[in-house]
């Protein structure tokens, strides 16, 4: 197992203790909820779409520290980009955090802190769970999403 | 194994010998990473000690045969091997026979049964069936599925802050059309043990049977289904220090007898025409194809281990490792219990400050100490004390003071991490 501090990185703290963009969005285009029954993490993300990019991203709900700090740092990441380059960014987290032996992409920036969740396999579903629910309000795909 | 092994005799009959009993437990001796295993994840399943290993090993080694059919010598010795099981199993719940003791796949298991064969019989549109708060999953959706399919209601006894069971609200509850009442014996998430024997009296005062879920209870104090009154009980053997995968249902002879069958099969019928099928008797008739032939086998050396330790030292070392691990726990800056009830038995269920429980499962692990963390299959019990989740520790025979204080030290590596 490795360092503790590499799964929960000062970072990671930061966008738990004080999430970002975090609260109802007004007037949001498009909405998904997302669950992890196991754990009971739950939350919801509403952006705004303008001419196909993602001009607000803010999320409600709760969950640990791993879910939490993701979809913060997932809202701060995807904001002002395309549908397009969300879906790309969503292709390269996932590789991030479920392959063992993949380089870290250094276009992730900030995301790049949840490369330790690969270490702890059941943690996986707590970082994916925000960037699952993305996908499914662009897809516009208004089912519950659930990492289970 | 001998008659009182793990009991320390040459002090007293009802001290529980730790060392000996943890020799008997070869997955204690394992290592996570390199820290040596705390357990403390029983109530979702307990670790298995040598004999029932050894037993599940010498059946698939020398008497594996199927049972109930060959004329031949090895057939007879497991036929005989699996009926046996089942009349150690009725001893250990104190049943007045064997007949009543159904072999199922688990305690879930054992309540759809009850509620595929008992409740659709005899549940109908109007009528209710009643539940508690505290029920685990396996004990709400059965029912669930039976009331949508008969148009019945499920009514729900509530539970105190302390996560008591409200016995005035249970007996506002029953009324004429109350055909079922079913509760657990001790809630898997708060550790609450209830007044089984209150319960009954008060539904049998009404003509209404009781299905009491013993998944818990009956691997920590002894459990007699006649002193109880109850009419159906079930168990599980992987928390009974047995095998995954086998579980038991007693039921009350004259509701077996009425009771329509289960699945349809082989070994539950008596014969088999195209125009008419007649079944075989309690329990057979319960228990359609090949069973788990090795795990009833494997739950009954389980039992008898259970019963070659003794509920006395094992109450006794419980309850005290309970008061320590209270004790210690609630000095922890920022724990809280949830679960207080003054009658609780064993489950330490927790919630720290604002760190969610997962963050705490991870940390602790990290120090090899194994907790359950989530909503446990009681999300009612999370929504009844308005958390998402907790962190359960809970304890089995063969757990220490030592365990407790790894816990305790763990929990301090959360504080590090979150601040």
């Amino acid at each position: 197992m490795s360092d503790l501090r590499d799964l929960y990185q000062e970072v990671i703290l930061d966008h738990n203790r004080s999430p970002r963009n975090f609260g109802p969005l007004e007037g949001a285009d498009l909405q998904a909820d997302g669950h992890n029954p196991l754990c009971g993490d739950q939350l919801s993300i509403a952006v705004k779409v303008e001419d196909g990019v993602l001009t607000d991203v803010r999320f409600e709900g709760s969950g640990c520290a791993i879910s939490k700090a993701s979809a913060s740092l997932m809202t701060e990441g995807v904001k002002g980009k395309s549908l397009d380059e969300a879906r790309a960014i969503f292709e390269q987290f996932h590789r991030l955090v479920t392959d063992q032996e993949a380089p870290v992409d250094p276009s992730l920036g900030k995301l790049a802190v949840f490369a330790g969740v690969r270490d702890y396999p059941a943690r996986v579903k707590c970082a994916i769970l925000a960037w699952h629910t993305l996908r499914a309000a662009v897809d516009d795909n208004h089912d519950i999403v659930s990492t289970e | 194994m001998t008659g009182v092994a793990g009991t320390k005799t040459t002090h007293s009959a009802h001290v529980l010998d730790e060392t000996r009993i943890r020799e008997q437990f070869p997955i204690l001796s394992s290592t996570v990473g390199d820290r040596p295993l705390v357990y403390l994840d029983n109530a979702a399943t307990t670790q298995k000690p040598r004999v029932v290993l050894d037993t599940l090993s010498r059946y698939y080694a020398a008497e594996n045969a199927n049972i109930h059919r060959g004329v031949y010598q090895l057939s007879q010795a497991a036929t005989e091997a699996y009926e046996g099981a089942r009349a150690k199993v009725a001893r250990f719940l104190h049943a007045s026979d064997p007949s009543e003791i159904v072999f199922t796949r688990n305690a879930t298991e054992g309540i759809n049964l009850v509620a595929q064969t008992f409740g659709r019989s005899t549940v109908g549109a109007g009528d209710e069936v009643v539940i508690s708060t505290m029920e685990h999953h396996s004990n709400i959706v059965p029912w669930q599925l039976l009331c949508e399919e008969k148009g019945a209601v499920l009514k729900v006894v509530p539970i105190s802050d302390r996560g008591e069971l409200d016995l005035d609200e249970l007996d506002a509850l029953l009324g004429p059309r109350t055909k079922l009442v079913s509760i657990v014996h001790m809630s898997n998430s708060l550790g609450t043990v209830n007044p089984v024997r209150e319960v009954v009296e008060r539904a049998h005062a009404r003509n209404v049977p009781v299905l009491v879920d013993g998944s818990q209870a009956a691997y920590h104090m002894k459990v007699d289904v006649q002193a109880l009154g109850c009419d159906f009980y079930v168990v599980t053997g992987h928390k009974l220090y047995g095998p995954t995968g086998i579980g038991a249902l007693y039921g009350r002879r004259t509701l077996l007898d009425a009771m329509p069958p289960y699945q349809g099969g082989g070994d539950m019928i008596s014969s088999v025409t195209f125009e008419k099928t007649t079944y075989n008797e309690v329990p057979h008739k319960f228990e359609a194809g090949t069973p788990h032939i090795a795990g009833a086998i494997g739950l009954g050396a389980a039992v008898d281990f259970i019963a070659s330790v003794g509920f006395g030292p094992i109450v006794a070392h419980e309850r005290r490792l309970l008061e320590y691990a209270t004790n210690a726990l609630t000095a922890v800056p920022g724990l809280r219990l949830i679960g207080t009830a003054p009658q609780k038995a064993s489950i330490l269920s927790f919630v720290l400050d604002d760190v969610h429980a997962h963050d705490i499962g991870t940390i602790v692990d990290t120090e090899g100490v194994a907790i359950r963390t989530g909503h446990h299959c009681t999300q009612p019990v999370m929504d009844r004390f308005g958390v998402p989740a907790t962190a359960r520790a809970s304890l089995a025979m063969y757990n220490t003071a030592d365990d407790i204080d790894r816990l305790v030290g763990a929990l301090t590596k959360v504080r590090e991490v979150f601040g």
